[in-house]
Formats: structure tokens, C-alpha cells, sequence
């Protein structure tokens, strides 16, 4: 039974590493960049990785900088990262019904919900056999290591890496395109991702880079609502 | 450290906060234990889809047409990526031969 048990994670782990792979890259060179950041501005190593470990949410722990060199304002930080963040509601959303049902293991899930595990969770199947909530699980735990020991390396070793790294982090960008593609060649779903995209170009060249999250999810909740009313 | 240790450990609690209230409230508003109204079912559907629309916008936001290199070598990372994986169609393959595309023009020719 034991036996039975941990093969079957490892299973799980195994199915799951090969696609956390492009965000052990990025995740690395970002986390480091972030750890290297917060040790120039007078934070070292133990303050970066808690706020990782504990806050875990890459732009807002980089916008968070500028908090933690100011004057103490906890009500701004919490309002901030509300904003920040709010596009996890839709990845929460997207998520309720897979990962219904998997008891304690949904709410490390939950917590760990970022940009790149919600862009992994929400397009790959579970293999045949493998068990879904471990699945998730590993791809969760993968990419959340990653950030926080690339979070630790920069804070401990600073920039010492003796090639340079410059453009590395550009892997994130490059998974989002691929599974973007993967929407798109999805005849059920290629319309979705085309209103996405052209909602949040047009927001952009609109609103400017700095705030568009926001107005671009309401302008896509609008636009698929109507498409919804009309199909 | 600008802050005190006290005040900065405030200030990572109130930002892991407010993620965590982002991340938690779906979840928190519909339950695993009740089924959820059919167009929050509907959204859970199509927004997958939509939102990797808006992330593909939102990591490319900062890259500038206007200024050299005019968002050149984003382009053609994109270009192989799209290319290799209709070839392909192997995700790694695809994300690790544009990045590698991405840092070589980066770093050596602009």
C-alpha cells in the first residue's frame, strides 16, 4: 500500500517536471534578479525569501520594492497588492472545476496559483493514469520551489552567475506563447483567446503598460458575456 | 533596510494578503460543495483561453515599438516559436529555441 503510494507520486512528479521546465528557467533568472534587487535596497537574503515564500507573486514582490523603501504604509501594500493581483480572480475561476474535489491538497493549490502554474494547470491534461491532484500538485510545488530558491540564490550569492543571462527570462514570454498557441489551434476555444489578445492590445495602446490589467479583464468579462448572450 | 524589521515584516504579511485574498476568493465564493451558477461554469471555460490572450499582452507590455530595437527581437522570437511549433509541435523544443533566439540577438546584435 505504502509502496503503491509513493510510486504513484512519483509518477505524478514525473508527468508534471517536463512541463515546469520553461518556468525553472525564467523563474530561476527572475528569482534571482528579485533576491539581487532587494540586497542592493538594504534586504538581504532572509527578508527576499520570506516575502517569496510566503507572498509568492513575482510583478507585485518587484513593485513591492519601491513599499519597502518608503515610508511604512501596511493599508497601501495591502490595497496595492489587491490590484496587482486581481487577475487571479480569473484564474481562480477558470480553476473551480479542476481542481474540485481534491480535498487538503487544494489549498497549497490555491496559495500557489500563479501566472505560469495557472497557464500550466489550466492546459494540460493529467496523463492516463496518473493521479489529477498529485499532478497539480507537482506542477504547483515545482514552480513555487523555483521561485524561492532562485528568490535565496540571489539574496545569498548576489549577481555572480559568470555567463550572462540577459534575455533569459524571455522563456516566460515563450511559454505563454506556446500554450496561447495551443488555445488557438482549439477550435472550441481559438475565438476566446483572439478576444483576450485584441481586448487587452486595445486597453494597452489605450491605458498604457502600467495599468491595464484591470481594464483589461473587465472589457474581455464584458465582451465575452455579450458573445455568451448572442451565440 | 528603510523599514524596521517589525514594519517590513507587516508590510510582507499585508502584500502576501492581498494576493492571497485574489487567489482564495473564487474558491471562497463558490465552494467546492455547492455548484456554482451556470455562467461562472461557462466563464471557468472560456477564460483559460482568453487570459493566456492577456498574458502573452501582459509580458510583452514594456516592450517599446517607437525606441530601437523597436520590439524587433521579441518579433522574431514569436516568429520562430509560432513556425517551430506548427513543425513540431513539441512545447520545450518551441520555448527553448526562442529563448535561445531571444538572448542571442539580444546580446549580440542589438
Amino acid at each position: 500500500m505504502e509502496e503503491s503510494r509513493s510510486g504513484s507520486l512519483r509518477q505524478a512528479a514525473a508527468a508534471a517536471f517536463p512541463l515546469t521546465i520553461p518556468v525553472f528557467t525564467g523563474f530561476l533568472v527572475l528569482g534571482m534578479a528579485y533576491g539581487v534587487l532587494m540586497q542592493t535596497n538594504g534586504y538581504g537574503a532572509f527578508w527576499s525569501t520570506l516575502m517569496s515564500a510566503v507572498a509568492f507573486c513575482g510583478s507585485m514582490q518587484f513593485a513591492a520594492i519601491t513599499l519597502l523603501t518608503s515610508a511604512f504604509d501596511p493599508v497601501a501594500a495591502l490595497l496595492l497588492s489587491i490590484m496587482v493581483n486581481a487577475r487571479h480572480l480569473f484564474y481562480g475561476i477558470s480553476m473551480l472545476g479542476k481542481y474540485k474535489g481534491l480535498g487538503r491538497k487544494r489549498f497549497f493549490l490555491i496559495f500557489g496559483l500563479c501566472d505560469e502554474t495557472f497557464s500550466i494547470a489550466s492546459t494540460a491534461q493529467p496523463p492516463e493514469g496518473v493521479d489529477r491532484g498529485s499532478f497539480y500538485f507537482f506542477v504547483t510545488l515545482f514552480d513555487y520551489l523555483y521561485w524561492v530558491g532562485g528568490t535565496l540564490l540571489g539574496g545569498l550569492l548576489g549577481s555572480v552567475i559568470p555567463f550572462s543571462t540577459e534575455g533569459l527570462d524571455f522563456a516566460l514570454t515563450a511559454l505563454f506563447v506556446v500554450l496561447f498557441l495551443g488555445q488557438l489551434e482549439n477550435a472550441g476555444s481559438r475565438i476566446y483567446g483572439l478576444i483576450g489578445t485584441v481586448c487587452s492590445l486595445a486597453v494597452l495602446l489605450l491605458v498604457g503598460a502600467d495599468n491595464m490589467v484591470i481594464p483589461s479583464m473587465i472589457v474581455i468579462l464584458i465582451v465575452l458575456l455579450i458573445g455568451r448572450k448572442r451565440i | 533596510m528603510t523599514l524596521t524589521a517589525s514594519q517590513t515584516l507587516i508590510t510582507v504579511l499585508a502584500v502576501a494578503l492581498g494576493c492571497m485574498i485574489t487567489r482564495f476568493a473564487p474558491f471562497v465564493i463558490f465552494p467546492d460543495s455547492k455548484e456554482p451558477p451556470e455562467v461562472v461554469t461557462w466563464l471557468g471555460k472560456v477564460l483559460p483561453a482568453a487570459m493566456m490572450g492577456l498574458l502573452v499582452v501582459y509580458s510583452l507590455k514594456g516592450v517599446s515599438l517607437v525606441s530601437p530595437p523597436h520590439g524587433i527581437p521579441e518579433f522574431l522570437a514569436i516568429l520562430v516559436i509560432v513556425l517551430l511549433h506548427r513543425w513540431k509541435h513539441n512545447t520545450l523544443l518551441s520555448i527553448a529555441a526562442g529563448t535561445a533566439v531571444y538572448m542571442l540577438l539580444v546580446q549580440t546584435v542589438f
